[in-house]
C-alpha cells in the first residue's frame, strides 16, 4: 500500500516536472506530413527548373526569369502553408487526448525558442538574396533551421535536438555541392521530417494511445 | 530509520507535490499557470501555496502587470534541497 503510494507520488513529480517545463503534445505525424509536402514541392520546383539546376550558373540564371521566381516562391509557400496548418492541427488533436492546453506557458516558449534562430536565419537568406548570392540560401536554410531545431529541443521532446544537427550537417556539406540544393532540400526538409517524424509517432504516440485506453 | 525521517510531511499532498515539481524546474511560475498545470481551485491552489510559504520553502511576490494583479511563485534555497531529499528518499522506499 505505502509502496504504491510513494510510486505514484514520484510518477506525479516527473509528471509535472515535464508537463511545466516542455510542450509534450507535438505530433511526430505532422513532422511526417510536413516531409510529404516538402518532396512534393521539391518535385514541383525540380519540374518548374526542368533540370536546369545542376550547375550554380544556372541557379544564377533562373533568377532572371521572374515567371519561374514566381512559381517557386508560390510553391514553397504553398508547402509551408500546408505543413503548419496540420501541424497545428494534428497537435491540437494530441494535445485534447493528453489534456494539455495546446496554447500555453510551455508551447509558447516553444514557439519563441523556435521562431528565433529561424526568423534571423530567414531575414539572412534575403539579405543573400540581395547581394546575389543565391547559391548560399539553400545550405542557410537548412542550418538556420536545425539550429532553430536543437534550440526547441529544450522546450519540447529532446529527440528533435538530434533531428537539427542533421541538418546543420548536411546544410554545412551542401556548401561544398553548390547547385545541388534542391536535393539536399528534398533530402533534409522531406525524407528527415519523414524519418524522425515516423520515429517520435512511433515512440510516443502509439504508447501514448495505449495509456488512454487503460 | 533516517530514510522515513527525509519523508517530509510539507510535501505530502498531491497539490503541494505538484507546486514544488513545477518550481524545481521552472525559475518561477504565476497563479494561473500552476492552477492549469495542477487542475485546481483558486481556494484549493491558495491554501496549498500558503502552507508551502509559510515552511519558507516557497517564495510568493505580488505585482501588477499593467492593471492586474499578479502572483508569481518561485522555490527557495531551503525548498528546493528539502524538495531534492524527499525525493531521494521516496526513490529509496521505493527501492527496497
Amino acid at each position: 500500500m505505502e509502496q504504491n503510494k510513494y510510486l505514484e507520488d514520484i510518477s506525479e513529480i516527473k509528471n509535472m516536472m515535464s508537463r511545466s517545463s516542455r510542450f509534450i503534445s507535438l505530433s511526430g505525424m505532422s513532422g511526417v506530413m510536413a516531409g510529404v509536402y516538402a518532396l512534393v514541392g521539391a518535385f514541383l520546383a525540380h519540374k518548374v527548373l526542368g533540370g536546369l539546376s545542376t550547375t550554380a550558373e544556372a541557379t544564377a540564371s533562373v533568377r532572371s526569369d521572374l515567371f519561374v521566381v514566381q512559381q517557386l516562391y508560390l510553391i514553397a509557400f504553398g508547402v509551408m502553408l500546408c505543413a503548419v496548418v496540420t501541424g497545428i492541427i494534428l497537435t491540437l488533436r494530441k494535445s485534447k487526448r493528453s489534456g494539455e492546453k495546446m496554447w500555453d506557458v510551455s508551447s509558447k516558449r516553444l514557439v519563441a525558442n523556435f521562431l528565433i534562430p529561424l526568423i534571423a536565419g530567414g531575414i539572412f537568406c534575403l539579405v543573400l538574396i540581395q547581394y546575389k548570392i543565391a547559391w548560399l540560401v539553400a545550405p542557410a536554410t537548412l542550418v538556420f533551421y536545425g539550429l532553430a531545431c536543437v534550440n526547441a529541443s529544450k522546450y519540447t521532446l529532446g529527440d528533435i535536438r538530434y533531428m537539427g544537427i542533421a541538418f546543420v550537417a548536411i546544410g554545412l556539406i551542401s556548401t561544398q555541392f553548390i547547385g545541388y540544393g534542391l536535393y539536399f532540400w528534398a533530402l533534409g526538409f522531406g525524407l528527415f521530417h519523414i524519418v524522425y517524424g515516423a520515429l517520435m509517432h512511433f515512440k510516443y504516440d502509439r504508447k501514448r494511445g495505449g495509456n488512454n485506453e487503460q | 530509520m533516517s530514510i522515513i525521517n527525509n519523508i517530509n510531511k510539507a510535501f505530502d499532498h498531491r497539490i503541494r507535490l505538484g507546486i514544488m515539481s513545477i518550481l524545481m524546474v521552472n525559475d518561477h511560475a504565476d497563479f494561473n499557470m500552476l492552477k492549469e498545470l495542477l487542475s485546481v481551485t483558486d481556494g484549493n491552489l491558495a491554501s496549498h501555496a500558503k502552507a508551502l510559504e509559510k515552511e519558507a520553502f516557497i517564495k510568493v511576490e505580488k505585482q501588477f502587470i499593467g492593471r492586474k494583479p499578479n502572483t508569481r511563485y518561485s522555490a527557495t534555497k531551503l525548498g528546493k534541497l528539502e524538495f531534492k531529499k524527499h525525493i531521494e528518499a521516496l526513490e529509496k522506499l521505493i527501492g527496497r
